[in-house]
């Protein structure tokens, strides 16, 4: 009970400045969070460098929970490379292996069919209406690395808010409690 | 300096870069493991061969394929993906790459096989180009570790030919 009395007592005596100080603090911490995100999509080339597997449609090599890293180079696409893309509708990108490939002589475009490891079928039941073929822009980068279980965070703030809610609350009062 | 959060924050930041470490340490030895997969692949008979009623050739077979893929395997494989696909060129596309069957090895003693097989994926072109044509049988393998770099290669086999006429 004493601790809430302390709380209060440190909550009534907080000056602007001292205020206005770890606000800055903060917001030079979530800024340089933000410019490594950025740094690492120039790196990688890809729209989202790091992504978090959400179904089982990949198992048992990626699970649900596990992170990916993604790579885009020029490198033309080919069978059996592991790609995530988008869909016109659907807002989450899928990752998928490219099972087909049909390159073009002159304009060297290139028509992709995926399939997730664990599925029966191929993607075409994904894709938009009318679409048989994914090309190139759909496609947002390669899988070149993973991590196991990491991704569980992400996946437990997106599905439970409320849990987001908490910690940001828990963060704030931690910060402006702290008595530096 | 001493207080509960400083501690507690500077043991997470530890334990995460430790972690990392550590799961970087199998992806780099990795790279030191000697690998020399083997395969063969028969084509056992041309099951099918017509023009479908949009116009594009359609192709099923038999196939027979042998393969040691032991060698991929480390401490630090989880699976490795290995898939067959028929790659051949036409006059409109420069590269045709057709998966026709795949297989997930989740260990070792599974990694040593020989299986007859109908293609598990339809083999179908983009047009008609498909009668006489020449093309290679390549297998492919993906090799997905417990943690870290996935890396990918295969084995081109060329010199395989569909027949001159539809059947």
């Amino acid at each position: 009970m004493g601790w809430i009395g302390e709380t209060i007592d440190t909550i009534k005596s907080i000056q602007i400045r001292q205020l206005l100080t770890q606000a800055i603090s903060l917001g030079m911490i979530v800024t340089s969070a933000l410019i490594i995100w950025k740094a690492l999509m120039c790196a990688t080339g890809s729209e989202s460098p790091v992504v978090v597997v959400l179904s089982e449609s990949m198992e048992p090599g990626f699970k649900r929970g596990d992170i990916l890293f993604l790579h885009m180079s020029k490198d033309p696409i080919r069978a059996g490379e592991i790609v995530v893309f988008n869909i016109v509708g659907r807002d989450i990108p899928i990752v998928h292996r490219v099972i087909k490939v049909h390159e073009r002589e002159n304009t060297g475009e290139v028509d992709f069919l995926t399939k997730g490891d664990n599925n029966r079928e191929d993607d075409r039941v994904l894709y938009a209406k009318g679409q048989l073929w994914l090309h190139r822009h759909h496609i947002l980068g390669r899988a070149v690395g993973f991590l196991p279980y990491v991704g569980w965070v992400t996946i437990i703030m997106t599905e439970k808010s409320i849990i987001k809610y908490i910690l940001i609350g828990a963060l704030g009062l931690l910060v402006i409690t702290s008595k530096d | 300096m001493h207080s509960l959060d400083y501690r507690a924050n500077a043991l997470l930041i530890f334990s995460v870069t430790a972690l990392a470490f550590i799961c970087a340490i199998p992806s780099f030895s990795d790279k030191f493991s000697n690998q020399n997969p083997s395969a063969e692949i028969q084509i056992l008979n041309i099951n099918r061969f017509k023009k479908q009623s949009y116009g594009n050739d359609e192709v099923s077979l038999t196939l027979d394929i042998t393969a040691d893929l032991q060698s991929l395997f480390t401490w630090n494989t989880k699976q490795v993906f290995a898939f067959v696909a028929a790659e051949y060129e036409t006059p409109k596309n420069s590269l045709n790459q057709v998966s026709l069957w795949d297989v997930i090895i989740p260990d070792k003693e599974h990694a040593k096989f020989r299986i007859q097989t109908s293609n598990k994926y339809r083999f179908i072109d983009q047009g008609h180009n498909l009668r006489g044509k020449e093309f290679n049988l390549t297998l492919h393998w993906h090799v997905m570790p417990k943690t870290g770099k996935m890396f990918a290669d295969k084995i081109v086999m060329p010199g395989y030919s569909l027949p001159d006429a539809y059947k």
